[in-house]
């Protein structure tokens, strides 16, 4: 009996190793097949653009543009994982700009102190506003498109007021290694990105926090049941949300010197691209962090090309609207492949 | 059907199996879980396709592409999860896809008199007007039955039909399938209550591990032989002896003044259970005994009572707390409220004390895989591995993969609801020889279940629920069916 059972065990270790196996070349299958794809299509605008694309200073320059939105999407897939969605984020970069710029300008003290007092203002606001979005959605069971709907018209209404309707200057030069710096060819926004998507990426796939995220987005009752506090979690997904917007709006002010109140217009679905386009379900249940950076990716080096090729800009929206579309539509069908 | 195999990852679920179907016949399909019955009834349906084999109608073959092919050749299914829209009137789910029309505006008068003309050849009456949602379970069924009609249905299949259904309900059922036999309709029954196959079915396909094992006379298949082809192997007998409680055992749950207005509604609900012993509760479909359990694990909030567990009162707010104080709810519906489909038997199985596998503030994963690995190899669930998705796994191995998940907490109250339900003869053995365990090991079990043989096969003690109340008490001796049923039909106590 105990044999038969060693037998069972050493059996189901080599079929579990087996799948793994079977995972890893279907990874590296899709992963593969998609880098190679992108290898081709490089090659050929780089020849259309007479050799523009493909330089170390234009990609480099791509990673600094999508740092925004991928940082922003980084906190949108953790709530779009537990079936939510966060409307907010846009206008949660212009409310935390305006206020972390205010607060700066305030401040009687300056250099790398400022910066981090800021952040913590920054991310505290983000985060307190992620809070508001989620208790109604938590206590009350209200769709979270709603919540973060009339969050949205808040925040931009509240940092129109308290900017008066112009950027805010920010007066300290403190910020700007942050925002323009670069350490060994690298842009520092791109090395906080690079940060932000390994942290995530582990708290979303080796803690229990991750875990509980994906069983909610999965079965929320079965994970109620299971004793999780479904409330606490949905709620810390939202706060990351808005916490993620500041940091990407401290980037941002940072680069431009001051705080805007008209910068985050349209970042809301831009971050919701980059999730979808990076093959994270909008039903819940399923993501990743580190795909949702390559669907930034994805977008930030579409726009570079069109912008390469003097694409005209309403010719651009119509480009990527039907390139999200495809990526959608290709992802699936991909799923159904995989799954049969 | 001929010889059909459908495979899937790592499953082979079909693997040649044949059958046939004659017009007015209703033809009844019994295996173990995961044998098959219900692959090959949505390849039949349309809802998958096979990938080897034939399906003759009328002696023609036809290819079944979808849900529309299906229904074009006549054939109705019912699911046992019904698929009706909750929110519309059962007047439109009974014409939903089939609304008459008159200039290109939904036909009312036509529609009415279309519904009405089904419900008098089925002799029954249903509320139209009232949305799907607000009917019984029964109704519902009967609204399914109704909608396949209205496709001019030939032959229905039905998958498990009487799960959820009362005594009452079932004979109503069992009426209305033979009013619709005299017709000329055929039905495929699948069902896991093999005592009601004599009173219902004309002939019996056994299948298992995807094969035909054998099609015979209802007559000439007694149950024992049946349960025999099913399994491959004799079974002993179908429960397992009891562990007496010993005199000295202590109490573990207590249940006092318990009341709870969530569902339906429970009040004053007052019972104790002992280490090492097995309490039932029986009652009628919606008598309350689900709230009940539901409101020990905190599922539901009690609005008064108390629960103590090990005689120490407990506060319960909130599963967690029923879970910290050792009480572990396993859910009438693994599908809705007790697995994450979407996720591995390893996440499953982890998922309500994954603190256990935290190191640092990483999950630990070799040690999940571990545990899983061996709560595999102990309820013997059938999976190529701990990664499957619990989607892929059959309903009886989706249920042990839920008690596996409970059952890595060493609770000391289980609470089981329906622990059988819609699961073969050789699971449930597995299941009921490992509630013996449980209670050898001096665990206090509390079992809901509308099957009245196992609740009277396996409890030390058998509470009857009625309107949220327990009526009456027996002990294993003196509970007999007849007494049981009476109270919880309100005709006696």
């Amino acid at each position: 009996m105990q044999a038969a059972d060693a037998e069972t065990a050493a059996q189901l270790a080599a079929s579990a190793d087996a799948v793994r196996t079977r995972q890893a070349r279907n990874r590296l299958l899709r992963g593969g097949g998609a880098l190679l794809g992108l290898a081709v299509v490089m090659f050929a605008i780089n020849a259309f653009s007479h050799g523009s694309f493909l330089t170390a200073g234009n990609l480099t320059n791509v990673l600094r543009q999508i740092t925004y939105n991928a940082i922003l999407a980084i906190g949108q897939t953790f709530v779009i994982i537990t079936a939510g969605i966060d409307l907010s984020v846009g206008s949660l970069i212009e409310l935390t700009g305006v206020v972390m710029a205010s607060f700066a300008n305030a401040m009687p003290f300056d250099g790398p102190l400022l910066v981090v007092a800021t952040l913590f203002v920054g991310v505290g606001v983000g985060a307190f506003a992620g809070f508001v979005n989620a208790v109604p959605v938590v206590t009350l069971n209200l769709p979270p498109f709603i919540t973060t709907l009339a969050m949205m018209l808040m925040a931009r209404g509240l940092a129109f007021k308290l900017a008066h309707g112009q950027p805010v200057p920010l007066a300290s030069s403190a910020f700007n290694s942050i925002g323009t710096g670069f350490v060994s060819g690298v842009p520092v926004p791109v090395l906080w990105l690079a940060v932000m998507v390994i942290v995530f990426a582990v708290l979303l796939t080796r803690t229990r926090f991750g875990r509980y995220v994906f069983a909610i987005g999965g079965n929320e009752e079965a994970a109620r049941l299971a004793g999780i506090d479904v409330r606490l979690v949905k709620t810390l997904v939202y706060v990351i949300s808005g916490g993620c917007a500041a940091i990407a709006s401290l980037l941002l002010m940072a680069k431009f010197s001051s705080g805007s109140p008209n910068t985050g217009i349209g970042n809301e679905l831009q971050s919701i691209a980059a999730v979808v386009v990076g093959g994270t379900s909008l039903a819940g249940g399923r993501g990743s962090v580190v795909t949702t950076f390559f669907g930034a990716l994805l977008i930030g080096l579409l726009n570079n090309v069109m912008n390469l090729l003097n694409i005209e800009s309403y010719t651009q929206d119509i480009v990527l609207g039907a390139v999200i579309l495809i990526a959608v539509v290709v992802d699936e069908l991909r799923k159904r492949y995989l799954a049969r | 059907m001929n010889a059909i195999v459908k495979t899937f990852p790592g499953v082979k679920a079909l693997d040649g199996v044949s059958f046939d179907v004659r017009a007015g016949e209703v033809h009844a399909l019994v295996g173990e879980n995961g044998a098959g019955k219900s692959t090959l009834m949505k390849t039949l349906a349309g809802a998958y396709r096979a990938d080897g084999g034939t399906i003759e109608v009328d002696g023609a073959v036809v290819a079944i592409d979808g849900p529309r092919a299906a229904e074009a050749l006549g054939i109705g299914m019912i699911y046992q999860e019904f698929n009706l829209v909750p929110d519309l009137r059962v007047i439109d789910n009974i014409l939903l896809g089939h609304e008459p029309t008159r200039g290109g505006l939904l036909d009312r008068k036509t529609a009415l008199a279309r519904a009405s003309a089904v419900l008098a050849e089925l002799g029954i009456g249903l509320p139209l007007e009232t949305p799907a949602r607000r009917l019984s379970v029964a109704q519902q069924q009967m609204t399914e039955i109704a909608k396949s009609l209205v496709r001019k249905a030939r032959l229905i299949v039905m998958d498990e039909p009487t799960a959820a259904l009362t005594e009452r309900e079932i004979d109503a059922l069992f009426a209305l399938i033979a009013t619709l036999k005299a017709q000329g309709v055929a039905f495929v029954y699948i069902s896991h209550r093999l005592e009601e196959l004599p009173k219902i079915s004309d002939r019996i396909t056994v299948i298992r591990d995807g094969k035909t094992i054998e099609t015979r006379a209802t007559a000439d298949m007694p149950p024992d032989e049946m349960i025999r082809l099913m399994v491959g192997r004799p079974l002993a007998a179908q429960f397992p002896e009891l562990p007496p409680v010993p005199a000295a055992a202590p109490e573990v749950l207590g249940v006092r003044g318990l009341s709870c207005g969530q569902g339906v509604h429970i009040t004053d609900v007052s019972f104790s259970v002992r280490a090492g012993e097995l309490v039932g509760l029986a009652g009628l479909v919606g008598a309350g005994r689900t709230e009940i359990v539901r409101a020990i694990a905190g599922a539901d909030v009690p609005t008064a009572g108390e629960v103590a567990v090990a005689g120490a009162r407990v506060v319960i707010r909130s599963p967690r707390d029923a879970i910290d104080a050792g009480i572990a709810l396993i859910t009438e519906d693994r599908k809705a409220q007790g697995l994450v489909l979407g996720m591995g038997v390893r996440e499953n199985t982890t998922l309500a004390h994954l603190r256990k596998f935290v190191r640092g503030v990483f999950v630990d994963r070799t040690a999940e895989v571990a545990q899983t690995n061996d709560e595999i190899a102990e309820l013997r669930i059938r999976t190529p591995n701990a990664e499957q998705l619990v989607r892929n796994l059959s309903g009886g191995n989706q249920q042990k993969v839920v008690l596996a998940k409970w059952l890595i907490g060493e609770a000391n109250v289980y609470l089981f609801d329906e622990p059988t339900r819609g699961i073969d003869v050789g699971a449930k053995a597995e299941i009921y020889a490992l509630m013996v365990a449980l209670l050898e090991r001096g665990a206090a079990i509390v079992m809901v279940s509308s099957e009245l043989p196992e609740v009277l096969g396996m409890s030390h003690r058998v509470l009857v629920v009625r309107d949220g109340r327990v009526r009456a008490e027996f002990s294993r001796a003196e509970a007999t069916p007849a007494k049981v049923i009476a109270v919880a039909a309100g005709v006696a106590a």
